[in-house]
């Protein structure tokens, strides 16, 4: 029973290894599908942001309490700012938006191929001499590893923000003195690595979402079940996958230590 | 015009295809000639669409050729059966419009990704063909918004869009009240006569189909049981044939 399960799922992983392969490679042949690539990212990017910006700002005013709460007991509560730029670039931020973009575009992408693939639109695509590999996987890949960079850049401007909101409230701190304390501790250095790391996350979103849409079965019903299968197996994978890439950030840049 | 030696369009030679061990086709031999309409009847679940499918290379066949124009296109890659697909428009069963875009632009879809017209022309063109299915002025209606009628109309327009020699339609009137079932047969016929137009119909419609089909080929568990004209289909010795001959008012 265990090794049949175990065997399940290498071969799932398998699948997926694949599939993602295929994605890299198709990316870099022509036609490049541009329009369609600009299209997605926009929708994707757009419709995520007021969602990433509100947590991001939520976010900001909650770290500022921890951080303010702790660091008070040392009398470093000038280190607030600072704190709370290192925590959101570093981690916090990259993560969170991680984890809230598996939910809201894997959701959608694996719902919408899911739905797609039901009602044989993606037949339709292929009948009319147009690879739905490229045009339909592809471009949410490409979509989502540029848009998800910038979204949590976003994500980390408004918890800064947020953070600045909540320090005023205490102390009536100026922001220009506490964006200059905030980046203190943070340079692009620290800020490159860090987030670049999220395009990572949102190739593992695309990928997971794309492959659980396309590979729906049982008709509509399965549609739901894509999408719930887009948002914990990306979830999962991307918690995973920080794991490797935090290591990885470190041994390469190890004065990020 | 075309004689018995012609070499047809469309030939399955002994086509076989199996989904998780049950036959849906077994041993299918088939061949439409040019101009010509093959209906292909049979009960639900009879490998009717499955036939279909593998005209486009949607689907491959697991033993057995598939020959379009003459040319082999059992093993071309997605590439490699461009070419060929371009020359087929495919009507889907529930239409398979792209939701999220407009009636027009799907009808317009094939002639953007395959022709290098203006913008303008595109346009024309797509709503001529929508004109043609009654929808001319359901260019900007989003396809949720249609009817199942209409959008089964849709597909038909957009299965026009690039004027192929060869037509696929699976199920024109499921679902579809007999008038508007009754146009659209009327407009493939119009094709078939106007633009010689290769027609292959997956139908339970009798009347449809003898008013359309020169050839009538039943299927059943993937095997053509009978095939020939209206008149021969009632006549045959299979039972099953004549019964589903019979039930002429069913459709859908």
């Amino acid at each position: 029973m265990a090794w049949h399960s175990l065997r399940l799922a290498l071969v799932a992983a398998g699948d997926y290894a694949v599939f993602a392969g295929r994605a890299v490679l198709e990316a870099f042949r022509p036609p490049w599908e541009l329009r369609e690539i600009l299209r997605q990212t926009l929708e994707l990017g757009a419709r995520s942001t007021p969602l990433v910006a509100a947590s991001g700002f939520a976010i900001g005013v909650v770290l500022s309490l921890h951080t303010r709460a702790s660091l008070e007991r040392f009398g470093a509560e000038a280190l607030v700012p600072a704190g709370i730029g290192l925590a959101l670039i570093r981690e916090t931020g990259p993560l969170t938006a991680g984890l809230l973009l598996a939910g809201r575009l894997g959701a959608g992408i694996g719902a919408e191929l899911a739905a797609m693939k039901v009602t044989e639109q993606v037949d339709a695509l292929e009948a009319t001499a147009v690879d739905p590999f490229k045009f339909l996987v592809v471009t949410r890949v490409v979509a989502c590893v540029v848009a998800v960079p910038i979204l949590t850049t976003i994500l980390n401007f408004f918890g800064i923000l947020g953070g600045w909101t909540a320090e005023r409230a205490v102390t009536g701190m100026p922001l220009g003195l506490y964006v200059e304390r905030a980046f203190s501790l943070v340079d692009f250095g620290l800020y490159i690595p860090s987030t670049l790391k999220t395009a990572v996350f949102g190739f593992i979103i695309a990928i997971v979402g794309a492959h659980q849409g396309l590979h729906v079965t049982g008709g509509t019903e399965g549609v739901g079940r894509a999408a719930t299968r887009s948002v914990v197996l990306a979830s999962v994978a991307l918690i995973a996958a920080n794991v490797v890439l935090v290591r990885l950030i470190v041994f390469l840049f190890p004065e990020l230590a | 015009m075309t004689g018995p030696h012609a070499e047809p369009v469309i030939r399955f030679d002994r086509v076989s295809k199996s989904f998780g061990g049950r036959r849906v086709l077994d041993d299918l031999s088939l061949e439409v000639h040019a101009g010509r309409a093959c209906c292909i009847l049979g009960r639900s679940g009879t490998g009717k669409s499955v036939a279909l499918k593998h005209i486009v290379g949607l689907l491959k066949p697991d033993s057995g050729r598939v020959v379009i124009e003459g040319r082999d296109i059992t093993d071309l890659d997605t590439r490699a059966l461009t070419p060929i697909r371009l020359r087929i428009g495919f009507l889907f069963q529930h239409a398979a419009l792209f939701d999220s875009i407009s009636v027009g632009e799907n009808v317009a879809f094939p002639l953007r990704r395959h022709t290098r017209l203006p913008d303008a022309e595109i346009r024309r063109r797509a709503r001529e063909k929508l004109a043609q299915v009654g929808l001319g002025d359901d260019y900007d209606t989003m396809p949720a918004a249609l009817s199942g009628g209409m959008r089964k109309r849709a597909g038909l327009a957009r299965a026009l869009a690039l004027d192929p020699p060869i037509l696929l339609v699976d199920e024109p009137s499921a679902g579809l009240d007999p008038v508007t079932s009754a146009e659209i047969d009327a407009l493939m016929l119009g094709l078939k006569r106007g633009a010689k137009t290769t027609i292959v119909v997956v139908t339970h419609n009798i009347p449809s189909a003898t008013a359309l089909g020169d050839e009538l080929v039943f299927l059943h568990e993937g095997r053509v049981l009978a095939r020939g004209t209206a008149a021969d289909l009632a006549r045959s010795p299979e039972p099953m044939v004549r019964a589903f001959m019979q039930a002429r008012g069913h459709s859908g």
